[in-house]
């Protein structure tokens, strides 16, 4: 488990990270959100102890990061921000480097080795230098840098950053994989990936904590949450349909474009109206293409909490 | 102790990766040899002793180590590879420590390979090998102390070429104190308590009081000190720096 507690970085005048508090459990995968800057990485480094907090305290599986170093990191795997590596080294000369630091010997070793150079396809760069290799490559070799002691916690920093979408979908793969018995923390800026790995996100903006909740009812909180889309046939004439929508009882909004044939109705709050708009039209015999619920849009509700931060926060604290 | 060695190997074999080593290689025991048989006429003199190649060590050093050094944390903290290392299960100390004695160990590399002039000497005479050996040892000390000043001063800075004049400079210093061209600025006005204090401050002294065949204990304490108080530095403006 991980301890955040009241979490605190200042440089100077600026204040990098906020006092941040929150815990982690095993089996939780952690999205970690917020604009650059906003102080993800920062708190990261923090946890992982490259960082020392200004004041509060990280306690990783019990260890305490700054008095407890070496048996806090040795519990942890870390992907630092843009997959450092020794360049010059070849792939193979590298994990060996990383193995012989993870006390790692022996038949365990060799286990190890052949279990990440699998997952993460490695085989056939082994003999290259770092610096020779793709972006997507050295991704990876960061990637089995930090799975190969097989760590209890795993932080990765923009673990799918410049990987192609394949290799988005494998290394999501990987983490659903591992995510079971493991406590996973990776910040994102790519929202799809928040649904795709994460049971748990968090959403920091300046440093400060704005939100911590599932990416479901992150999801909810969004206006989108429970409304309704529909799409329509070329001759639809989408004024006559905006007014039938707007005089249902259910629907507090409507959202329409002339240009993209679409209407959207908003609930009013607590209220559904998937079955009204559905009746309707059947009713009206509109010339539909497409209706469907939507479940909330994670990107309008990041933009909200995140775009004005210092107002959402007492809202959410409240 | 254990991940002192694992650093250290990783950064010796780091060294071998790239064309550096073999350039420095190279370099250093061309220019050795230049400056031993040209500026000190090693043959002219006709005296069967390496003072004309030792004597030039230190001038060769102020800007070969420089140039062993300034990679050493500059490049770590330019790739980010810094980062890496600090939060695996190594301490600064085993980091500092491991980087250093690898960039000394291949300074000491390039030393040894220097032996054919040692043949050369005793195929043309009977050379004092007792103080020729004396003399390496001083050599290999200094290299190891201009090493620790430019390890500290590659940790200040993420940029190579910054870290490498700085560390001239400050070697310069370091080398400078003990010539009479600077203790002679003194003579005549200071005490001569100063004056010695100056002059025990520079590499120059000492690797001179060495490299006459006389190993002395101050001589070791000397270098065992600045080496030390440089590679503290080196941990404390890490520490400070690292994350900038």
């Amino acid at each position: 488990m991980i301890e955040i507690n009241h979490l605190t970085k200042r440089y100077g005048d600026l204040t990098a990270v906020d006092d941040i508090s929150f815990a982690v459990q095993p089996g939780q995968v952690l999205g970690f959100l917020g604009p650059n800057g906003a102080g993800k990485s920062t708190t990261m480094k923090m946890i992982t102890g490259f960082l020392a907090p200004t004041s509060g305290s990280v306690s990783v599986c019990g260890h305490d990061v700054v008095s407890e170093p070496l048996a806090a990191k040795t519990l942890m795997g870390y992907l630092p921000e843009g997959a450092p590596a020794y360049g010059e080294m070849t792939v193979q000369g590298f994990l060996h480097f990383i193995a012989e630091v993870r006390r790692l010997a022996g038949s365990a070793r060799q286990r190890r080795l052949d279990d990440v150079i699998q997952r993460l396809a490695l085989r056939e760069v082994l003999a290259q230098p770092i610096d020779t290799l793709s972006k997507g490559y050295k991704r990876r070799v960061g990637l089995a840098q930090a799975l190969l002691h097989d760590p209890k916690v795993l932080i990765l920093d923009e673990p799918t950053d410049g990987l192609d979408p394949n290799q988005k979908h494998e290394v999501r793969t990987l983490i659903n994989d591992m995510a079971a018995d493991k406590i996973i923390v990776i910040s994102t800026h790519i929202l799809e990936e928040v649904d795709a790995v994460c049971n748990r996100a968090i959403i920091i903006a300046d440093g400060r904590l704005l939100a911590d909740d599932t990416p479901q009812a992150l999801e909810a909180r969004s206006r989108y949450h429970n409304a309704v889309t529909l799409r329509f046939e070329k001759h639809a004439e989408i004024a006559g349909i905006r007014r039938h929508v707007e005089a249902l009882d259910e629907v507090a909004a409507v959202e329409s474009s002339d240009k993209e044939l679409r209407l959207t109705a908003f609930p009013k709050q607590g209220r559904v109206v998937l079955p009204a708009v559905s009746a309707l039209a059947a009713r009206e015999a509109w010339p539909l293409k497409e209706l469907h619920l939507e479940s909330g849009r994670l990107d309008e509700v990041f933009r909200t909490i995140t775009s004005n931060p210092r107002r959402t926060a007492e809202v959410g604290h409240a | 102790m254990r991940n002192v060695g694992i650093v250290f190997r990783r950064e010796l074999a780091s060294y071998f990766a790239t064309p550096l080593a073999l350039v420095f290689i190279v370099i250093f025991l061309v220019l050795a040899s230049a400056f031993a048989f040209y500026l000190g006429g090693f043959y002219e003199r006709g005296q069967a002793d390496l003072a004309p190649f030792f004597n030039y060590h230190p001038w060769l050093y102020l800007f070969l180590i420089p140039a062993l050094s300034m990679r050493l944390w500059a490049e770590e903290r330019k790739s980010g590879s810094i980062e890496l290392l600090m939060t695996l299960p190594v301490t600064l100390t085993q980091a500092v420590l491991g980087k250093y004695l690898a960039a000394w160990a291949f300074a000491g590399i390039a030393l040894a390979l220097t032996f054919p002039i040692w043949i050369t000497v005793n195929f043309l005479g009977h050379p004092d090998n007792g103080a020729i050996l004396a003399a390496y040892v001083g050599s290999f000390l200094m290299a190891g102390g201009f090493l620790a000043i430019g390890a500290c001063l590659s940790a200040a800075t993420r940029n190579q070429v910054i870290a490498f004049i700085i560390t001239v400079v400050v070697c310069f210093g370091f080398l400078l104190s003990g010539f009479p061209l600077v203790l002679s600025l003194f003579e005549g006005w200071a005490p001569q308590a100063v004056i010695d204090a100056i002059a025990s401050l520079s590499f120059y002294t000492h690797f001179q009081a060495i490299s006459k065949g006389v190993i002395d204990l101050r001589d070791l304490i000397y270098f065992g000190t600045l080496i030390a108080a440089w590679l503290a530095a080196n941990a404390l403006v890490l520490d400070m720096k690292k994350a900038d």
